[in-house]
């Protein structure tokens, strides 16, 4: 017993010796890319690296579950004990900002884009979310649109809804068709909170519009606001052609009433079209899509981003990391396998699929606008206060008393409320 | 001071360290936390300690969603008592009886305890999903309808709707909880009575007692402290429960299943609220405690007397 | 008649206790494409052993992972509980019953309110990260649950045994070993199902201690399955039902020991 228990003991400590010997010439990376297509994404990316520097081990530090939620409270740990990986994702925006670069942990790494020649590459506005003080944090990989709404063809078809409406009004109408012939209009998937945000962010965006909209965050714009009360009526009406047990649902469960033909549409980021892909359908063959009415103008903007912590391990290899993925064969490597578009704007459009190409148009040309619930708009305090704020409005559907909520919440967090 | 008393102290000495770091020195400086201002990542980064006395708390009280949460550990804590022990102390005496295959159905009313609570409640939340009432019901719903109990179909774990404070969504996660822990009930009862001398049954059954009388007039009162320690284990676990609700249900709608023990995670590891979410887990260790010191000081006392 | 009653109500709570059973297995038969939450009930159309290859093939590390974890830990603890339990049980010395209550209170407490120094505390001696300190986290918050099971165990050992291996000339740990130790093993059968399974099944300390996937225990690794935006369904449920083996193992194969255990006085609290 004695002896095997031992045995157990030094296999565990030659184990721990190796990591720690392996640690030589490394690379760690953080992401909270664990399944499905996106982490085949990410070893398309470390393969690549891999044909450039053969020699480097790559230590794939990946945690899961919550869209990234339990990642970012393990990143924070290590962060906070002074034990970063080499390079970590985090969103473009506050999450990165607020959390990480004001605090002073990360490097500038506005002179590798310089050195690449690639600063122009990308479209000014997603820079500009990944910089503080004018120099760039991080480093754009690939880029989701939040504001789409998802729809099964064979309903449309049936409710004669032949092109995409234009106004909200018009969305209305279809969803009250879609209900009348005994249809869910809208599939809503709360059960984790973060999708009843994700929706009303988008309805905001639609009535405050994209340059309102963006003021929200420089206090340009006060959140004493008429076009916010009216996103709440707004979401108030839409809610009544929700699911009942939306409150059991996540958003992949939501999705799924749309591919089983019980719901119309959904309002999701565009990772719901990568989900429809792997559950059979094509795009534009069983579904369609259309950005939020409204809100045509503006592109809501998810992008996951890599930057260079104070204090790298291996800050050799997480430099050559950072310029392989701000190249475009990596963006092209990674962005068609992960469903997203890449961040730049020189991309082999031939490798996408069509719904990824009318994503690419309209990034390229529409005016982008940081999400909230995503982590570029606000702190991480802001958006978990407005998200409960508005999971309650779900329930309670009080606009009044909603709107006072989220003045206060945007006044405790130092917003504009004039 | 005798050798023995010694070489005792020193080998007991490793373990009191340990305990007095990781539990005293840890919840001291979560108590410090508590009643610091960082409520933001820079400020526990910076690490400048601001004292500002019990302004958390206070908050805390003030906050809808706490006060909610304070009523469904106080409903849920009851109802998953009262569950866990009369399912364990009847499954307990059924398998007592000692009937052929009791000892399968002992081992199957055991096995929830070898699970994990976050695989179980990613399961019971598929299970209690209500589906579309009365359309397109799923899960257990569909089940009532197939065999006709159509009224038995309601919004289970969504349901918003309440008794007074008493939140019904939380039935489905009572039912869960129950189903993870009466077996582990069942076996301290049922140890208990194998613990139970023949000699006072059969005396009992020569005075002319039925099998009723014999079980609660001879058995209960001797299960008694069986009863006090599983009301301890079992209240402890559900005051601090977090992996099964967090997995099955999350907060609910309006918060309808929520508990501090989410608040508290969603504060510290999302908010970035250190300081409030440390609060809340002192206010939860406080509620363990006065269940808890009482029951300690009293079991120590009764050991003085004996 | 009375005896169908019974098995009546037995069946009945035996199928509360294995429908969540029936769906995992169900469920993890399935292949993707038929995986979903109103289907649930009806079983697979075609049988498919992809959930489990996958799952196989992502935690079979981690499933090792978790055996070097729990193996020495809940040892360690066992041996620890087994000699605190003998000094609480047998050894009077001024304010016992306070220091033993202490400790005891160690087990109740909640542990978020303790997970952020520690964190911060296994950084400052260099054991964050590994599995050597997710042992000393388990053996240190297993000390108060293995010291009062022992304790108590020891309790109902007649002290004049005790005594009399010391009137022979036996010292301290020779009267452990020769008299305690052998007559322990019920009381260990129970604390190891107990600390084998809780560590196993453990998830909070695993996920804030262990961030190399390389290290992480099979908890972690499992809920890692899921990926942020697609959940493959068959592949969790397979994933889980791969986790729990080891655990409904020990409790296929030790359940009636576990009861005998308990019986033998360690649940007095």
């Amino acid at each position: 017993m004695v002896r095997k228990f031992l045995t157990v003991l030094l296999v565990g400590v030659l184990f721990f010796a190796g990591t720690l010997w392996a640690k030589e010439n490394a690379l760690e990376i953080f992401s909270w890319w664990t399944g499905g297509g996106e982490e085949e994404a990410l070893m398309a990316l470390f393969h690549l690296f891999h044909k450039y520097y053969p020699d480097v081990k790559i230590i794939n530090a990946a945690v899961a579950g919550g869209a990234g939620t339990n990642a970012k409270a393990v990143l924070k740990t290590r962060m906070l004990g002074g034990n970063p990986p080499d390079s970590f994702q985090v969103h473009a925006g506050m999450e990165l900002i607020d959390t990480y670069v004001v605090p002073g942990m990360m490097e500038p790494i506005t002179w590798i884009l310089k050195d690449m020649n690639a600063l122009d590459k990308f479209p000014k506005a997603i820079l500009d979310m990944c910089s503080y003080k004018g120099e760039v944090y991080s480093i754009p990989l690939n880029v989701h649109r939040a504001n789409v709404v998802f729809y099964n063809k064979k309903i449309a078809a049936q409710i004669g809804m032949e092109e995409p409406p234009q106004t909200w009004h018009g969305f209305v109408e279809y969803l009250k068709r879609a209900k009348e012939k005994g249809y869910i209009g809208l599939a809503l998937g709360d059960k984790n909170k973060w999708t009843a945000l994700h929706l009303f962010e988008s309805l905001m965006l639609a009535e405050l519009g994209p340059d309102a909209y963006n003021g929200l965050w420089k206090n340009k714009t006060s959140f004493n606001n008429d076009g916010i009360r009216r996103a709440l009526e707004i979401m108030k009406e839409m809610l009544n052609y929700i699911n009942p047990d939306h409150a059991a649902m996540t958003w992949q469960d939501a999705v799924r009433l749309v591919y089983e033909g019980k719901a119309l549409a959904t309002v999701m980021g565009d990772w719901a079209e990568g989900y429809l892909k792997t559950l059979g359908w094509t795009p534009g063959v069983e579904f369609g899509w259309f950005a939020l009415p409204g809100t045509q103008d503006a592109f809501m903007v998810v992008s996951d981003t890599f930057g260079l912590p104070k204090g790298a391990p291996h800050r050799q290899n997480a430099i050559r990391w950072l310029k392989l993925i701000a190249s475009r064969e990596a963006q092209d490597v990674f962005n068609p396998i992960k469903g997203s578009i890449p961040a730049r704007l020189d991309a082999d459009k031939s490798k996408y699929d069509v719904y990824l190409r009318w994503s690419m148009k309209d990034f390229a040309t529409k005016k982008l606008t940081p999400s909230i619930i995503h982590g570029s708009a606000a702190p991480e305090s802001f958006s978990t206060a407005l998200m409960d704020a508005i999971d309650e409005f779900v329930t309670t559907r009080d606009v009044d008393k909603t709107f006072k909520k989220i003045l206060m919440i945007a006044e405790d967090n130092g917003y504009n409320v004039k | 001071m005798k050798k023995e008393v010694l070489i005792g102290l020193l080998v007991i000495l490793p373990s009191i360290i340990a305990i007095a770091i990781f539990v005293y020195g840890f919840i001291f400086w979560t108590v410090r936390v508590s009643t610091s201002n960082w409520n933001s990542f820079s400020s526990l980064l910076r690490g400048i300690y601001h004292f500002v006395g019990f302004r958390n708390y206070k908050r805390l009280f003030q906050d809808d969603r706490f006060i909610k949460d304070l009523w469904n550990t106080l409903f849920f804590t009851l109802f998953f008592l009262v569950g866990s022990m009369s399912i364990g102390l009847l499954l307990a005496v059924l398998v007592d009886k000692g009937l052929k295959g009791a000892q399968v159905f002992q081992n199957i009313y055991l096995f929830p305890m070898a699970i994990s609570f976050v695989v179980t409640g990613t399961v019971w939340r598929w299970i209690f999903a209500p589906g579309i009432v009365p359309s397109d019901p799923q899960g257990i719903n569909l089940v009532f309808k197939k065999l006709g109990l159509d009224q038995l179909m309601w919004g289970w774990y969504t349901s918003t709707e309440h008794i007074g404070p008493f939140n019904l969504a939380l039935i489905p996660v009572i039912i869960a909880a129950v189903w993870q822990m009466s077996g582990y009930t069942m076996a301290m009862y049922l140890a208990g009575l194998r613990g139970i001398p023949v000699d006072i049954e059969e005396a009992a059954k020569v005075d002319g007692a039925s099998e009723w009388q014999v079980f609660w007039k001879i058995k209960f009162p001797l299960l008694k402290p069986i009863t006090l320690s599983a009301m301890i284990i079992l209240g402890h676990i559900s005051l601090k429960i977090f992996d099964l609700v967090f997995a099955m249900t999350g907060s609910g709608p309006d918060f309808v299943t929520d508990m501090p023990s989410i608040y508290m995670f969603e504060l510290t590891f999302r908010s970035n609220r250190y300081a409030r979410g440390s609060a809340i887990s002192i206010i939860m260790l406080l509620m363990v405690a006065v269940v808890i010191i009482p029951y300690l000081v009293n079991s120590m006392k009764e050991e003085v007397r004996r | 008649m009375r005896k169908f009653v019974i098995y009546l109500i037995m069946v009945f709570f035996a199928i509360y206790y294995l429908l969540p059973m029936y769906v995992l297995i169900n469920t993890s038969f399935k292949p993707l494409s038929e995986v979903d939450m109103s289907t649930m009930w009806n079983p697979p159309k075609h049988w498919s052993f992809e959930g489990f290859k996958k799952a196989f093939s992502k935690i079979g590390k981690n499933l090792k992972n978790s055996f070097y974890l729990t193996i020495p830990a809940t040892l360690i603890s066992a041996f620890l509980g087994s000699i605190n339990g003998y000094v609480f049980s047998k050894v009077r010395f001024r304010g016992d019953k306070i220091v033993f209550m202490l400790i005891l209170f160690g087990m109740f407490i909640p542990y978020q309110s303790i997970l952020f120094p520690l964190i911060r505390f296994l950084q400052s001696i260099k054991l964050y990260g590994s599995i050597v300190g997710l042992i000393l986290v388990h053996v240190i918050y297993g000390i108060p649950i293995t010291t009062l099971i022992f304790r108590n165990y020891y309790m109902e050992v007649p002290g004049e045994l005790v005594e009399a291996s010391k009137i022979d000339g036996a010292g301290f740990f020779t009267t452990y070993t020769k008299i305690l130790f052998p007559l322990s093993i019920p009381a260990f059968v129970v604390v190891i199902i107990w600390q084998f399974t809780n560590i196993w099944n453990e998830f909070l300390f695993a996920v804030t201690v262990t961030s190399n996937p390389e290290k992480q225990p099979v908890t972690v690794a499992l809920v890692n399955l899921a990926g942020s935006q697609v959940v493959e369904w068959n592949v969790q449920m397979a994933g889980a039902l791969i986790t729990a083996l080891p655990t409904i193992l020990v409790y296929i194969f030790l359940g009636r020991y576990f009861i005998r255990g308990l019986l033998a006085g360690s649940v007095k609290g």
